[in-house]
């Protein structure tokens, strides 16, 4: 029973978010809206989600990765589009990859360091 | 009979449960390189990807046949987007007291990743179909395919981009990051989610809670604002 109940919460949240995404004609997928509410869920009730839901949710999360690999082996059947112009789109990819992370990592660190240092102890 | 389409031939009903086995055994020999290597290169989901694609190929196995299978994992990438609020609401105090260092950060990733994937693809003589499908590479996919159907580029060119976007990030972030000493969970977790959104997040969720809530925050985010922001930006850009 403990594993039914934070997979039926997840899923219903997925649900919602797609009901929502399907109503408001939106770019922003189901389960990014599902996320957004869930969170917004738990921010206003002031309640820490029950142990069983953390439980699923670290659990769910420390698999990322392999959820992203059926997606991923889509590339094998791609190639030819990259080949194409793998010039631009290798340098780009690569560089523009590398300023976004870090612009967005440096930021963060240059003026979000008290705030992690009060919490913390860095 | 041919060994080589033995899936096939052993019964059609064993090609989706093959693609299941095969794509977990594939990334738990990943997990194990990644363990034994300590090399940032050896990256599960990278390898499981070329070892999947690999075999499919001597198998004589389409991408549509491996994906009836394959489909059941991918499933999960739903509820496991929306456990991403889970880390968030713990994290929550924290992210009060960082919120406009945050936003900034969050605001100036979304631009740059933008504006700098569409100008590098156009200064090394890619054409213009190209660097649209390119700008919104940061992106979690759905948003990504998205994005770039809105904006004229080609939907399954920025997926692609987007994934291999996200395992850059999650096999550079470490050497990268350590580089530039920059070690709070907050700045590691919105950088990997900006830059690399799923992917690049689950490098960074297992080093700390702080990590996957600010990763979760960035991919919302960064999907959010740019959807917002490329259809504004995308005019201006093409003048250049």
């Amino acid at each position: 029973m403990s594993m039914i109940k934070p997979i039926f919460i997840l899923l219903l949240f997925q649900l919602a978010g797609e009901a929502l995404r399907a109503i408001a004609h939106t770019a922003v997928p189901g389960p990014v809206i599902g996320m957004i509410l869930l969170a917004a869920f738990y921010m206003l009730r002031r309640r820490e989600p029950s142990p069983a839901l953390q439980q699923a949710a670290d659990g769910l999360l420390s698999w990322l990765g392999l959820l992203f690999v059926p997606a991923g082996v889509g590339i094998v059947a791609n190639l030819a589009l990259l080949r194409s112009a793998w010039l631009p789109i290798s340098v780009a990819l690569i560089g523009s990859t590398f300023i976004t992370l870090v612009t967005t990592a440096w930021i963060m660190h240059r003026f979000g360091q008290r705030a992690s240092i009060q919490q913390e102890g860095l | 009979m041919n060994w080589m389409t033995l899936p096939h031939s052993l019964s059609p009903g064993i090609v989706p449960l093959f693609a299941i086995v095969l794509t977990l055994g594939a990334y738990l020999l990943g997990v194990e390189l990644q363990k034994r290597l300590r090399n940032p290169l050896a990256n599960p989901v990278l390898i499981a990807i070329l070892v999947i694609g690999v075999t499919l190929r001597l198998l004589h196995l389409s991408y549509q046949d491996y994906f009836t299978g394959a489909q059941f994992i991918h499933f999960l990438l739903g509820p496991a987007t929306v456990a991403l609020a889970i880390p968030m609401v713990r994290a929550l105090e924290h992210m009060r007291r960082g919120f406009w260092p945050m936003m900034s950060s969050l605001l100036a990733g979304s631009l740059i990743g933008l504006i700098s994937g569409y100008g590098i693809v156009r200064l090394f003589g890619g054409s213009q179909v190209v660097a649209l499908s390119m700008a919104p590479k940061s992106l979690t996919t759905p948003i990504a395919i998205a994005v770039s159907a809105s904006i004229g580029g080609i939907p399954s060119l920025s997926a692609v981009l987007a994934i291999l976007g996200g395992i850059l990030v999650a096999i550079s972030i470490d050497p990268v990051l350590h580089w530039l000493k920059i070690n709070e969970p907050s700045a590691r977790g919105l950088a990997a989610g900006t830059a690399g959104s799923g992917i690049g997040a689950s490098r960074v969720i297992p080093q700390h809670t702080l990590s996957a809530a600010f990763a979760g925050v960035a991919i919302g985010a960064n999907g959010i604002l740019t959807a917002v922001l490329a259809p504004i930006l995308v005019p201006l850009l093409k003048h250049w």
